[in-house]
């Protein structure tokens, strides 16, 4: 085997005033033709620059300091712009994680591919649209003749990365560097496109530069694996050697936050019903008009679950499956179409916005996205204290207890004089948790609380929640797309698709003795089910 | 945000002009013995030509220097006191609008259009015809004129930040709509309420000097627009009558545009448009 890439000692400087002087420090590597390489880490470790800088798209004021990276006997870092130009796209491809974002939306898809060619002056119009329709079967989107007409936002996550990838393939790189291309992706779909490129690395023998922060889709499609921390390799190695007997502690310490297939013991749960919800149903009508039919989406429909006091009930479903208006349904920030949702005896759906408004207390959501579901203007203790001062709780009360929560919380009571930016992403999901649990809720709800977070992180704050469960005895809808996530917390799993309750059991139930068809495909398409770490180590 | 706005070298720049014009328009009676309707000369003194007037007399004799500085507080106040009546019609209609929706949103808006729909100038010369010519009315018909565009701004502001998952959280918590919206949409729309209001400063004193130039300003107040408006007949003959309050004009909006601009890369680093290469 030849050598496609071998990047040697590369140092990337950050510009002055960033958290540390390198993203990238003395970074060496080198990927064989037909390998993949996955380079792995969390957020800010500098994975993605390492793969920008060789495409020459450093953002402005971070610049290669030192090092090289030779691709055909040339350091593509130094080459001119011109060539790095001819280079891009013909003989190194990229492929990135928002394919909705990197297609442009308002070109069709046959365009967009055969604008590749067009870039590198390449056969004639009606060659071209040959190749872009072979690229486009290849690539196996469904009906490649209506696919190759269509616009981006008429193709769903999955066939928009397809079609990503067919771009980066139509010049037959050499290298493909790939940059958390199934991040955004559910896990169906994501099963899907790493088959796709494993078989494409066979049947076209190119070099892959995989970078993810998913050791499960490291375990399913590396030969080679890369650990880098803070802009430095701390650990490098054959897939199978890193991921059984990884050497490094931080390598170690990365794969022991991986949610596990391990099932937790099962608990005694009690009788009493904390959230009951009956016959829920919520439909969005969109367009209609003089001449248009009004499109209806079903997103939740018909749904009937209980979740008991001190229980933690995951729902899972994958994007559009209505398990997050199912979870925005039960606090009523969607007023749902037909159905109950009972919550100690009292129907939140029926109250008017007034009585509502009194209620609210009862049920709490901590949100997914941890930066925006804080008001970058207001002090921690302000977004703490807001809801109990207005139920009628004395401010000196609310304030104590306040501290005493974020106490609770593990983040001491000094954060409550500060602002939302000062915290990380992990951090502000912990005020999020202390300002649910103020309200003194009968439930809680968890919309994708974790799945914002690093591995490391997430491994914290689903330790939090487990002992806040144990000591608060709190109820929990916890509502997330990650398999492996609800497996390690939860009592009892709910699966969702297309607005319909699909199975719900235990946890040993649902991963044991999946009743339906739909839950088993899920199970199988986790990244990493076959790799069995406790086998491996 | 004060450190990004300080590296900003035209900003800085108007800061500093700005700051001279408020100087001069405070101490316009300290700096200048006679007040700037007294005749203290012959008329038509060319600038530079006598010690104590360095930029000459006018049609009637009288310091055109003192003019202008008296000339400075009419401007800043009418600019500053108009943005400020346009903001408080502007932003609670526009907050109301972007945070209710609906109806509200509907009428609000097409009350808006109502008032975009006729000329700026046209109805500040409509209304100031149908008032007495007073500073005040004067005000009052330019900051009606230019609270529209405010609503909408503030409308467009707090409609994306109402979808903001803290607003979820504020009515989980139980505070109510206008609660929720004074207190936790509404602070996070000043950065680009108090950028456009720099800007709207500017054009306030624009519009006042329009309107006194066609003989419509305060006839009990000197300023900018008045001394163009006088001067106009005898341009030919007697260039600084126009020239320097045009000078001032320029500079003070010019000051404002630039710490208008550097508010804005300030405040919104995100969109600065000299942030990438």
């Amino acid at each position: 085997m030849s050598t496609t890439l071998a990047i040697e000692h590369l140092t990337i400087g950050l510009p002055e005033g960033a958290d540390r002087p390198f993203a990238v420090e003395d970074v060496t590597m080198s990927i064989e033709k037909g390998e993949i390489l996955c380079v792995v880490g969390e957020s800010g470790s500098g994975k993605s620059m390492t793969a920008n800088a060789l495409m020459g798209l450093l953002p402005p004021g971070v610049t290669v300091k030192a090092g090289r990276a030779m691709f055909e006997a040339r350091d593509v870092i130094r080459l001119p712009e011109p060539e790095k130009q001819a280079l891009r796209g013909a003989s190194i491809a990229m492929i990135f994680q928002e394919p909705m974002t990197a297609l442009n939306p308002l070109m069709r898809i046959g365009e967009q591919i055969a604008e590749v060619f067009a870039a590198h002056d390449r056969y004639t119009q009606s060659e071209r649209r040959e190749k872009a329709l072979a690229l486009i079967r290849e690539v196996q989107l469904p009906d490649p003749e209506k696919i190759i007409r269509a616009y981006p936002f008429q193709l769903s996550g999955g066939q928009r990365q397809r079609a990503m990838i067919a771009m980066a393939l139509a010049l037959e790189p050499k290298l493909l560097i790939a940059d958390e291309p199934t991040t955004a992706l559910d896990v169906t779909t994501q099963a899907q496109i790493l088959k796709l490129i494993l078989d494409l690395r066979e049947r076209r023998g190119m070099a892959v530069m995989f970078i993810t922060h998913d050791f499960g889709v490291v375990a399913e499609i590396a030969d080679q694996v890369i650990v880098m921390r803070e802009g430095r390799v701390v650990e490098r190695g054959i897939a199978a050697d890193v991921l059984g007997n990884p050497q490094h502690e931080y390598t170690k310490r990365l794969l022991d936050a991986i949610p596990t297939g391990t099932l937790p013991q099962a608990r005694q749960l009690s009788d009493t019903p904390a959230l009951e919800i009956k016959g829920l149903r919520k439909v969005y009508r969109t367009g209609g008009g003089l001449f248009k039919p009004v499109r209806e989406v079903r997103a939740v429909d018909d749904v009937s679950l209980t979740v008991a006091r001190g229980e933690v009930l995951g729902l899972v479903g994958e994007s559009g499956s209505g398990k997050s208006t199912l979870g925005r349904t039960a606090v009523r920030l969607v007023t749902p179409d037909g159905g109950q949702v009972l919550v100690g005896g009292t129907d939140l759906a029926a109250l008017s916005d007034e009585e509502l408004r009194k209620q609210r207390h009862k049920v709490q959501m901590v949100f997914q996205d941890p930066y925006a579901s804080l008001n970058p203007r207001q002090r921690i203790m302000g977004a703490i204290t807001d809801g109990p001062i207005t139920r009628g709780i004395p401010r000196k009360e609310a304030e104590a207890r306040a501290r005493e929560l974020l106490e609770i919380v593990g983040l001491g009571a000094e954060a409550a004089s500060r602002f939302p930016h000062e915290f990380s992403g992990g951090q502000r999901q912990r005020i999020g948790i202390a300002r649910a649990l103020a309200m003194d809720p009968e439930l809680i709800i968890a919309d994708e609380a974790v799945s914002a977070l690093d591995v490391s992180i997430q491994a914290q704050v689903l330790d939090l929640l487990r002992a806040l469960r144990e000591k608060l005895e709190l109820s929990i809808l916890f509502i997330t797309h990650d398999l492996r996530v609800a497996a390690q917390l939860c009592d009892r799993i709910a699966v969702m698709q297309k607005g319909k309750l699909v199975e719900i059991g235990t946890v040993h139930e649902i991963f044991l003795e999946p009743k339906q068809d739909y839950t088993r495909q899920l199970l199988a398409a986790v990244p990493g089910a076959g790799w069995d770490r406790q086998g491996a180590a | 945000m004060w450190n990004r706005f300080r590296s900003n070298i035209g900003a800085m720049v108007g800061v500093l002009l700005l700051l001279a014009v408020i100087l001069i328009a405070i101490f316009a009676p300290l700096l200048f013995a006679h007040s700037p309707w007294q005749m203290v000369q012959r008329p038509f003194l060319p600038p530079f030509s006598m010690d104590g007037l360095p930029l000459g007399t006018d049609t009637l004799g009288r310091d055109v220097a003192s003019q202008l500085a008296y000339g400075a507080r009419v401007s800043l106040l009418v600019g500053l006191v108009s943005t400020l009546v346009a903001l408080l019609i502007g932003v609670p209609l526009g907050a109301l609008a972007g945070f209710y929706g609906g109806y509200v949103d509907e009428g609000a808006m097409r009350f808006t259009e109502f008032f975009q729909t006729i000329p700026n100038f046209a109805l500040a010369i409509v209304l100031v015809a149908i008032f007495e010519p007073t500073l005040a009315s004067i005000t009052l018909a330019i900051a009606i004129v230019s609270w529209p565009p405010v609503a909408r701004l503030v409308r467009a502001e707090v409609m994306s930040v109402r979808k903001r998952e803290f607003v979820d959280a504020a009515t989980l918590a139980g505070l109510s709509k206008p609660r929720i919206l004074v207190r936790q949409v509404l602070p996070n729309t000043v950065s680009p309420i108090i950028v456009m209001a720099s800007l709207m400063v500017a054009t306030a004193i624009l519009l006042e000097s329009s309107l006194s130039f066609l003989g419509l300003g305060d006839p009990n107040a000197m300023s900018w627009g008045y001394m163009i408006g006088a001067a106009r007949t005898v341009i030919r003959s007697s260039w600084w009558l126009s020239f320097f309050p045009g000078i001032a004009i320029v500079i003070t909006v010019l000051a404002l545009n630039l710490i208008g601009e550097g508010l804005n890369d300030a405040l919104n680093p995100h969109l600065s448009r000299k942030g990438k290469a």
